[in-house]
């Protein structure tokens, strides 16, 4: 189980996170949907260890850590493919990263890219191919990290709405079938309701858990579950209500 | 494209033609301002001439070249892995460019000789500012999503240089070997001007002090040549290795 208990995070003078407390049980995917600026990427930021935090532990699997950031994948908005690399090249980074190249790790990408999608494009330059297929790849980078842990920051945000769907489901088999412990944020309350177990709505800075809903059912759930759209309507408008106590 | 260089060559002609006309029409003697159809002449008829000297200056030329990278390409990367290294370095990078490469040459000559080894030395001087300035540029220009990810993955400095701030850093590194390349011919000819036993400058001396101002000219000319070629090459490596711009 990921635990995250009483993290604080100010800058200068205004506290984005106060105390914030967060649980993801294992192979867990949960979701975080929040106003703009409310502190989800300061969060994460946290999680990984790229800003530090004033306060608070975070723990994986009963072990307090220092940060995240060499225990989860970190897949973003921004696929960070390298140019000047193959989607193949681009897929291993990890493994050369981390000294692990070898055939195997060859083989794991190699299945990855039919599993997804991208058999034959292996060779292709991140310019040749679309933005979807692009995003693919991040997500086999993702996979070919060893870590159980993935944090999603907004990972399919920059796609057109086809080409998310078809990703979304990508996404599932993440947790699914690649048993991965799931922390997504995302700003599209649909995509969350989706995908993930838990959705958590977040409150304007300091950040704090406004509504939590818990969801079941097969994934990706029917966008057009009578339940669902109600859901996605509440969590919408308190959204909005968040949006207009900052204007306020 | 193609449109643009015909004008460029259109332009480039009317002006020898312009040349020509008016020293021919006022009679310019060849002492004062040759006709650039003589220059031509001059330019392949005495090639033998000219071709020992030219390949002076580019030894000279391509040696400092050699220098200078031997020293920009490691500078930039430890001024960068070291932002007290660049702090402490950078007045004296910069002094070394405010500096008249004029006042430097008779100095270099003193030191090392008549022989190229001052104008190499020159020429490096003058090539390795724009290639360090410009590599250090490319690898702070290497965006912090980037940086940020490698160091989520466990890289470190050498490995994140080699797989991301050097690639990251090679259009800058070779618009600044483009700059160097084309002042480097600068370092060189003045290098031979304040002394020196052959090259396209000691060429040129000579020549003027003979009123051979054609020969001049034509020296001129070859050490343009030689400059497009060399900027040239550096634009076909440049399109060979950044192959995905």
């Amino acid at each position: 189980m990921l635990d995250i208990s009483k993290i604080t995070k100010k800058f200068d003078g205004l506290t984005v996170l106060d105390k914030f407390n967060l649980s993801v049980p294992r192979n867990g995917f949960t979701a975080l949907v929040g106003p703009s600026g409310c502190g989800k990427s300061t969060f994460f930021d946290v999680l990984t260890g790229v800003v530090p935090r004033d306060s608070g532990t975070i723990s994986w699997l009963g072990k307090n850590l220092s940060s995240l950031g060499r225990k989860a994948a970190y897949m973003q908005q921004k696929d960070l493919l390298l140019p000047w690399f193959s989607l193949m090249n681009n897929a291993l980074l990890p493994v050369k990263i981390s000294n692990q190249i070898n055939k195997a790790s060859r083989e794991k990408a190699q299945e990855l890219f039919g599993r997804l999608g991208l058999d034959g494009f292996e060779n292709y330059t991140p310019q040749q191919v679309s933005g979807g297929m692009r995003q693919r790849c991040a997500l086999v980078r993702t996979l070919m990290f060893e870590y159980e842990l993935v944090l999603l920051d907004e990972p399919l945000s920059a796609l057109d709405a086809i080409t998310r769907r078809s990703l979304q489901s990508l996404l599932v088999l993440l947790q699914s079938e690649f048993k991965k412990t799931i922390l997504m944020i995302t700003h599209d309350v649909e995509e969350a309701l989706v995908l993930a177990d838990e959705v958590l709505v977040l409150t304007n800075p300091p950040m704090r858990i406004r509504e939590r809903f818990s969801l079941r059912g097969n994934k990706p759930r029917q966008r057009s579950d009578p339940e669902l759209i109600r859901i996605r309507e509440h969590i919408l408008d308190e959204l909005q209500s968040e949006l207009t106590d900052e204007v306020y | 494209m193609k449109y643009t260089r015909l004008v460029s060559l259109v332009i480039f002609l009317i002006i020898l033609g312009i040349w020509e006309a008016a020293c021919r029409s006022f009679e310019v003697p060849d002492f004062i301002l040759p006709v650039p159809s003589e220059i031509v002449m001059i330019t392949i008829t005495k090639w033998s001439v000219l071709l020992p000297h030219a390949g002076v200056t580019a030894l000279e030329i391509l040696l400092g070249i050699g220098i200078s990278l031997l020293i920009s390409v490691p500078l930039a990367t430890i001024m960068f892995a070291r932002p007290s290294v660049e702090q402490a370095l950078s007045p004296f990078l910069v002094a070394s460019q405010a500096v008249p490469v004029f006042a430097l040459a008779p100095l270099l000559v003193v030191w090392l000789g008549y022989g190229i080894a001052s104008k190499v030395l020159m020429a490096a001087i003058i090539i390795f500012f724009p290639i360090t300035v410009s590599l250090l540029e490319g690898y702070k220009n290497c965006e912090y999503e980037y940086t940020m990810f490698f160091r989520l993955m466990g890289a470190g400095f050498w490995k994140t240089l080699r797989l991301l701030y050097w690639p990251w850093a090679l259009p800058y590194f070779f618009a600044g070997l483009k700059v160097g390349v084309s002042v480097a011919t600068i370092g060189a000819v003045i290098g031979e001007w304040v002394g020196a036993q052959k090259g396209l400058g000691y060429l040129m001396i000579q020549s003027n002090a003979r009123l051979k101002v054609d020969m001049v000219f034509a020296a001129i000319l070859w050490l343009s040549a030689m400059g497009l070629c060399m900027w040239a090459f550096v634009g076909f490596m440049e399109r060979r290795v950044i192959r995905w711009k």
